[in-house]
C-alpha cells in the first residue's frame, strides 16, 4: 500500500492553489506603479509547459515518494524550472534597451518557491547530514545561486534591475551589514565570556548581572536606539576627539552599541548554563590530579561548555543580522537602508533587494554555527 | 610514610574532622570506614589539600605538605573518586595521560605508559585507547579511573569510594586487581569506604571514624578482638564476628604438615571459605595446594573452629 506524505499533500495543495489563483509574473510600466499579472503560458509556452510538468511531478513525488534523495532532487529541479520560466518571461516582456519597464516575480512565484524550499529542507533534514556535509551543501547552494545570478540570464528580473542600479552601494551596505553584525558579536564575546565565567563562580553576581541583562533584552530595538542617541550626541559634542573618530548620536555608533548590549545576555546566559552542566566529579578529579585553576577552566570547563556557548553565539549572530536592518533607521547602514528606502518610495523591488540578502545571511550564519556546535559536541547529552 | 598530626576541620560551628592523628606505614593499604557524614572524605581530602585543614598538619615522608604549592603536591599523589570524574571530552588514552603531561613527560614516554596501564587493567589498547568514557561499561570506566590515578607512578594513592557504583561481582574483581597492584608496586593506598567488608578485605589497617573522630586504627583482627569503642564493636558486627575473623586468614598461612583425605583448597582461600567448603563436602579436613598446584599441607575443621573462637 502506498503511504501518503502529509507534508507533501499540504505543500502540493498550497502550490496548486497559488498557481491557479495568483500570478507567477507581474508586469509594471515602471518601478513604483502596481503590477498587472501576466499569464506565463501566453508569454513563454515551452518554458511554462515544462514548469507545469516539473511541478506536477514534484507534487506527485512530495505526496507518494518517501525517499529523501528523490524528494530533494525534484524540489531542486522544480526551483530551477521556476526561476528559468520567470526569467524567460521577463526577457520576452522587456523591450530591448528599455530601463523603465519592470517584470517581477508574482505572489504565485513566491508561494511555489517557499513550498519547494520547504520540500527541499524537509528532505535534507531527513537525510541527517553531518555538520561538514551541511556546510558543504550550503556553500554549493550559495555558489550555484551566485553563478546563476552572475550569468546574466536573470538580469531582466526586477530585483536584478534594482541591483544593477545599486551595485556599488550594495557592496558597501553588505560590508557595513556584516561589520555591524560581526563586530558587535566579537565585542560581546570578549566581554560576555569572562563575565559568564565570573557569574558561574559567584552566584550573587550571577543574579545581578543576568537581571540587568534581562531588562536590556526587553527594551524594543527602536527604543534602545533612541535611548542611546541623546547621550552619544552629548558625548560627541563634549569630546571633539570622539566625534572625529566617528562617534555621533546617529549612525553606526548607537547601532553597534545597541547590538552589543543585546548580544550580552545570550552569551553570558549560555556560558553560565554550559559551565553549570560540567560534571562536578570531573572538576574535582582535575583539581585532585593537580591541574591549576586556569588549566581546569581552559582544559576541562570551557571545552565541555563550548557547545552550549556556541549555541548562544548562534542566537546572537542570527539576531544581530536581523537587527542591523533596523539600525538603518538611525543611519547605521546595512541592507536595511534598501528596505526603508524602498518602503519610502513604495518600490517593492528595492525592499526585496535589502530583505532577501538579510534572510540568506541569517540562514547561512545559523547553518554554519549549528555545524560548529555539533563538531564541538563530542559527548552525547 | 604519612603522618597525620592533630588534624581538625571546622565549617562554622560544626567540627567535621576532630583532632585526628594517625601514622600510615609505607607500602600498606589503609581503609577508612565509618557512617555517612563521619568525615572520611574530608580527612582524605586534607591529605592532598583539596580541603585545607583548620589546624594540624600532614607530613609526607617527613615533609610538611604545605611546603609546596598544592597543585604540585597533588601531581605526586594519585587520586581516584567515586563517579570517577573521567573527562568526558577526552579519550581514554588522554584521560590516563593527564598527570604525566602535566609533569612534562615526553610524548613517547606518555604513550608507552598509557599502553602499559591499559594492558595492566586488561583493556586492549588498540580497542580502548581512542574510545571516549561514555563508550565504556561502568567497570571499564572504573579501571580507567584507577589507571589514570596511577599514571605518573605515585607513591601514594588516595581513593574515595572508588568501587561504590559497581555490582558485587565486578566489585570483587576490582578489589582483587587493586590488591594485586598494591603488592606489585608497593603503593601506599588510603581508601575510603562505608562498606565494612570491603574495609576488612582490603585494609592492612582499618581506621574507624565516627562524628569526625578517629575511634580506632588497627589491624582488622584487632578491631574484632579488641574493639576500642562500642561503636567499633557494633560496626564490625556482633553476629558473624567469628566468620569475619576467619575471612582474614588464608589456608596457606595456617596449613599444618601432611596430606589428608578430603577436598583440595587453594592456599589463597580464606579460612571462612575453607569452612564453607568443608561443610558443603561433609569433610573434617582439607588438603591445601600451593600456587603451582602441589599439596603443601592441610587444615582441619577443628583447627578452623579454634581460630574462630578467639573472637569472643
Ligand atoms: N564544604 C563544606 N561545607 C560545610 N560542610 C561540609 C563541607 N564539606 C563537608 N561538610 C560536612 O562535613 C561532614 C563530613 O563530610 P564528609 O564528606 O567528610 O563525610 P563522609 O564520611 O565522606 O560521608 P559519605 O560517606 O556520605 O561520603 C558532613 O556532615 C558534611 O555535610
Ligand atoms: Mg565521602
Amino acid at each position: 500500500m502506498q503511504r501518503i506524505d502529509r507534508l507533501g499533500v499540504l505543500l502540493s495543495f498550497s502550490g496548486a492553489l497559488a498557481l491557479t489563483l495568483l500570478p507567477l509574473v507581474v508586469f509594471k510600466a515602471n518601478r513604483i506603479v502596481p503590477g498587472e499579472p501576466r499569464a506565463l503560458l501566453d508569454l513563454v509556452p515551452t518554458a511554462a509547459l515544462a514548469l507545469y510538468f516539473t511541478l506536477a511531478v514534484a507534487a506527485a513525488v512530495a505526496v507518494f515518494i518517501q525517499s529523501p534523495r528523490i524528494r530533494l532532487l525534484t524540489a531542486l529541479i522544480g526551483i530551477a524550472a521556476l526561476a528559468i520560466a520567470v526569467a524567460s518571461a521577463a526577457d520576452i516582456l522587456t523591450p530591448a534597451g528599455n530601463r523603465v519597464v519592470r517584470v517581477a516575480p508574482g505572489a504565485g512565484f513566491w508561494i511555489v518557491l517557499i513550498a519547494l524550499g520547504l520540500l527541499a529542507t524537509d528532505a535534507l533534514t531527513r537525510l541527517r547530514p553531518g555538520p561538514v556535509l551541511r556546510v558543504a551543501t550550503l556553500v554549493v547552494f550559495l555558489a550555484a545561486t551566485l553563478a546563476a545570478l552572475g550569468s546574466g540570464f536573470f538580469d531582466d528580473l526586477s530585483i536584478m534591475r534594482e541591483y544593477a542600479v545599486n551595485a556599488t552601494r550594495f557592496a558597501h551596505e553588505a560590508q557595513r551589514h556584516l561589520l555591524l553584525a560581526l563586530g558587535s558579536l566579537g565585542a560581546a564575546v570578549i566581554v560576555a565570556l569572562p563575565l559568564g565565567v565570573l557569574c558561574h563562580r559567584q552566584p550573587r553576581l550571577r543574579n545581578a548581572v543576568l537581571g540587568v541583562l534581562n531588562v536590556v533584552q526587553t527594551i524594543p530595538s527602536i527604543a534602545l536606539f533612541g535611548i542611546l542617541m541623546a547621550p552619544l550626541a552629548a558625548m560627541a559634542l563634549a569630546f571633539p576627539a570622539l566625534a572625529a573618530l566617528g562617534l555621533s548620536g546617529i549612525g553606526a555608533a548607537p547601532a553597534a552599541i545597541a547590538l552589543f548590549l543585546y548580544s550580552l545576555l545570550p552569551i553570558v546566559g549560555n556560558t553560565v548554563v554550559g559551565l553549570g552542566r560540567v560534571s562536578p566529579a570531573a572538576v574535582d578529579a582535575a583539581r585532585g590530579m593537580g591541574l591549576t585553576a586556569g588549566q581546569i577552566l581552559r582544559q576541562i570547563e570551557l571545552p565541555l561548555a563550548l557547545p552550549t556557548i556556541l549555541t548562544g553565539i548562534r542566537i546572537v549572530l542570527v539576531q544581530n543580522i536581523g537587527l542591523v536592518t533596523i539600525a538603518a533607521l538611525i543611519g547605521g547602514g546595512g541592507f536595511g537602508a534598501f528596505v526603508f528606502q524602498g518602503i519610502g518610495q513604495t518600490a517593492i523591488d528595492l525592499v526585496l533587494l535589502g530583505a532577501i540578502p538579510t534572510v540568506v545571511l541569517a540562514f547561512s550564519a545559523s547553518v554554519v554555527l549549528d555545524a560548529l556546535t555539533d563538531l564541538t559536541r563530542r559527548v552525547p547529552r | 610514610m604519612i603522618q597525620i598530626d592533630k588534624l581538625c576541620k571546622r565549617y562554622g560551628e560544626s567540627t567535621v574532622v576532630d583532632d585526628v592523628s594517625m601514622v600510615i606505614e609505607p607500602r600498606t593499604m589503609t581503609t577508612i570506614v565509618g557512617t555517612s557524614g563521619s568525615g572520611k572524605s574530608t580527612l582524605l581530602r586534607m591529605i592532598n589539600r583539596l580541603v585545607e585543614p583548620t589546624s594540624g598538619r600532614v607530613l609526607l615522608d617527613g615533609n610538611d605538605t604545605t611546603a609546596e604549592p598544592a597543585y604540585l603536591l597533588r601531581r605526586r599523589i594519585g587520586y581516584a573518586i567515586q563517579g570517577l570524574g573521567l573527562f568526558p571530552h577526552r579519550t581514554v588514552a588522554d584521560n590516563i595521560a593527564t598527570v604525566p603531561r602535566l609533569l612534562g613527560w615526553s610524548a613517547e614516554r606518555v604513550s608507552a605508559r598509557v599502553t602499559e596501564l591499559l594492558e595492566l587493567f586488561q583493556l586492549d589498547p588498540g580497542l580502548y585507547a581512542a574510545k571516549y568514557p561514555h563508550e565504556l561499561s561502568g567497570g571499564q570506566q572504573q579501571r580507567v579511573g584507577v589507571a589514570r590515578a596511577l599514571a605518573a607512578k605515585p607513591n601514594v594513592l588516595l581513593m574515595d569510594e572508588p568501587f561504590g557504583a559497581l555490582d558485587p561481582i565486578i566489585r570483587t574483581k576490582a578489589q582483587d586487581d587493586l590488591l594485586g597492584i598494591q603488592r606489585r608496586f608497593g603503593t601506599t593506598i588510603i581508601l575510603v569506604t562505608h562498606d565494612i567488608d570491603e574495609a576488612f578485605r582490603l585494609g592492612d589497617r582499618v581506621a574507624v571514624m565516627s562524628q569526625g573522630r578517629l575511634l580506632q586504627h588497627d589491624r582488622p583482627a584487632a578491631l574484632l578482638t579488641q574493639p576500642a569503642d562500642p561503636f567499633v564493636a557494633q560496626l564490625t558486627g556482633s553476629g558473624d564476628k567469628s566468620l569475619k575473623l576467619l575471612s582474614l586468614t588464608t589456608a596457606g598461612e595456617v596449613a599444618d604438615q601432611g596430606i589428608v583425605t578430603g577436598p583440595n583448597v587453594s592456599w589463597s582461600m580464606s579460612l571462612r571459605n575453607v569452612l564453607a567448603e568443608l561443610v558443603w563436602c561433609g569433610a573434617a579436613a582439607a588438603t591445601v595446594v600451593g600456587p603451582d598446584g602441589d599439596p603443601i599441607g592441610h587444615v582441619t575443621l577443628a583447627s578452623i573452629l579454634a581460630r574462630g573462637r578467639q573472637a569472643r
